[in-house]
């Protein structure tokens, strides 16, 4: 939709928004920490829309393919190569790999059944990275991970510059390659497949084949967002695999929005940012907090938190 | 029809039990290349799921199905329709959030086998775009082409619902009760559209308005209980008592169809 339908507007509030990611990091070196995080974020939550806005598979379990790609990342730079885009490759192919055996299992079944069976899937790589301690560390985490120089050129440095640069480039190339996939006929029948499924069928679209492309192909984004944080921290434990990963990527989406590409972006941004806000403000109490908005978030709406800027935001998408 | 030309469609005796329920009573029937053919009787006849068994939305408990000669019984929904079986629903079967163009150009992109193209946007090829506006067209379909279909009135959902089917371009097309809930007044459109479809395409009707059926059918099987009860032409099947009394009697006591019938 967007490349002939595209207005002019919308084109320029696209380079808007991409210029000022780019000047976050020009303009505020301080806090390229949490921008980094943020973008880590953004590109696991673009992962979750793949399959929950556009093909419609919910998920409770999405961080076991985070924390794949993140132990995938943290062992290849350990014991194989330092490369930072090798090590990217590595995760996202291990994550894709381990996607393309899941999808079989959500494939039929209700919302509920795929809830559990995500879940489920979840603890169990967990459970794994947990009892495989000889391998990933156990509750250690995995240590002693040391980065090579992003293209032999950037070293990554204590305060975070390289890594927001480079988590944000690769945040931008996938969000390209993203938007290329939902607008092409392959993310359309996506579509097709999450509105109607019987209707799908009846004009050819075969939906199960499908949704294993596209949940190997999350599952792929996921890994490289694991992987990101993996070589961004030189660390990986088991926080990556946690409950908490997965239903936070929830939360994501639930405030930016799914099914329009850029609600994972904003919905990091806000996330992070509340959670930033909250924890500085009441470091005790601050799950209670960003709780109850979300509470007050979903009992209001979105649409009228977010009021014109949410509608104007969905037209770039060309769904609402 | 030649006698040893291959059925458009060829059902030897199927049967479909739901528990304890026989849906489809062993039903045999060819539908000749090129026919239009109607599927009439009561409600609760099994017409619909005999629609369903020929499509892939149901499996039969029993007997076989073949589409132009090949055996389709344990064909896929969708491996169905790239051999040329295409349908219509009942109840309409829509992608509520696309437009009509966008869902045009999807079914005609995955006919034309770039259903796994994931670069190219949709709507930048120019051929599919112009036979989906063609197709869009033919339904009535042109000003509201770029309306989200949840926002469409029921005539031109009703319209898209047939306009999808006719863009798989079939061999063979199931229509289930296609002027369903379509004012009289836009009926006009849609048989006018129904009966432009070529002749090479052969079309199974499922209907309850006789005047439709006897305007557009060659030939009528009339189902009663899940059997087939009769079949023959038009003017035999007006002419049948046995029909009249299980299902054409009661609709048309007293009504002016009996005038139809006649000069059918």
């Amino acid at each position: 939709m967007i490349f002939s339908h595209m207005k002019r507007k919308t084109f320029w509030f696209e380079i808007a928004f991409w210029l000022a990611a780019l000047a976050t990091w020009l303009l505020m070196p301080r806090s390229h920490l949490i921008l980094n995080e943020i973008a880590i974020l953004a590109l696991f939550a673009l992962s979750l829309d793949f399959i929950l806005g556009y093909a419609g598979i919910v998920s409770l379990g999405h961080a076991a393919f985070f924390g794949f790609g993140a132990y995938a990342a943290g062992l290849f730079a350990k014991h194989i190569n330092a490369d930072p885009l090798t090590g990217l490759a590595v995760a996202g192919v291990a994550s894709a790999m381990l996607g393309f055996v899941a999808s079989f299992l959500v494939l039929r079944g209700s919302d509920l059944t795929r809830l559990m069976v995500t879940l489920g899937v979840a603890l169990v790589i967990g459970e794994i990275a947990n009892s495989w301690s000889s391998l990933t560390g156990g509750a250690d985490g995995l240590q002693g991970i040391t980065m090579g120089p992003v293209l032999g050129m950037f070293a990554f440095d204590i305060r975070g510059k390289t890594a927001f640069a480079y988590s944000l480039i690769v945040l931008f190339v996938l969000f390209v390659l993203s938007r290329f996939i939902v607008n092409s006929p392959f993310g359309y029948s996506l579509q097709a497949i999450r509105d109607n499924r019987l209707r799908a069928s009846a004009v050819g679209i075969p939906a199960n084949a499908r949704l294993v492309a596209i949940y190997t192909f999350a599952a792929a984004y996921a890994g490289i967002a694991g992987g990101l944080l993996a070589q961004t921290t030189q660390f990986v434990s088991l926080d990556v695999l946690e409950f908490h990963r997965s239903a936070d990527l929830m939360l994501v989406l639930i405030i930016g929005g799914t099914g329009y590409l850029y609600g994972g972006i904003i919905g990091a941004v806000v996330f992070k940012l509340l959670q930033d806000f909250l924890a500085q403000l009441t470091p005790q109490y601050w799950q209670f907090w960003i709780g109850l908005f979300l509470v007050i978030f979903v009992l209001i709406g979105r649409e009228r938190i977010t009021g014109g800027i949410g509608t104007f935001l969905r037209k770039l998408g060309g769904k609402s | 029809m030649r006698a040893n030309e291959t059925p458009a469609l060829e059902i030897l005796n199927l049967v479909k039990h739901f528990g304890g329920i026989v849906a489809t009573d062993d039903v045999s029937l060819k539908v000749a290349q090129g026919a239009r053919h109607a599927l009439i009787g009561p409600n609760g006849a099994g017409k619909t799921t005999l629609i369903n068994l020929l499509t892939g939305v149901l499996s039969p408990s029993k007997g076989s199905i073949r589409l132009n000669g090949t055996d389709i019984t344990q064909h896929k929904a969708e491996a169905r329709v790239k051999l040329g079986l295409a349908r219509t629903f009942q109840i309409n079967q829509l992608f509520q959030a696309m437009t009509p163009l966008e869902a045009l150009m999807l079914v005609i992109a995955e006919r034309e086998g770039m259903g796994w193209q994931f670069f190219r946007p949709l709507h930048s090829r120019k051929t599919i775009r112009a036979e989906a506006l063609h197709r869009a067209n033919d339904l009535r379909l042109a000003d509201v082409i770029d309306v989200q279909t949840s926002a469409l009135p029921y005539g031109k959902q009703r319209q898209l619902e047939i306009a999808l089917a006719i863009a798989c371009r079939p061999k063979v097309l199931l229509l289930d009760e296609p002027a369903a809930g379509i004012p009289e007044a836009e009926r006009e459109d849609l048989l006018t559209a129904l009966a432009e479809m070529p002749r090479d395409v052969t079309v199974v009707l499922v209907e309850h308005d006789m005047d439709i059926v006897f305007r557009f059918a060659d030939r009528i099987s009339v189902l009663v209980n899940g059997g087939l009860f009769a079949e023959g032409s038009p003017a035999e099947m007006a002419a049948d008592p046995r029909v009249k009394a299980v299902y054409l009697g009661e609709s048309l006591a007293g009504d002016n169809h009996n005038g139809e019938l006649a000069n059918a």
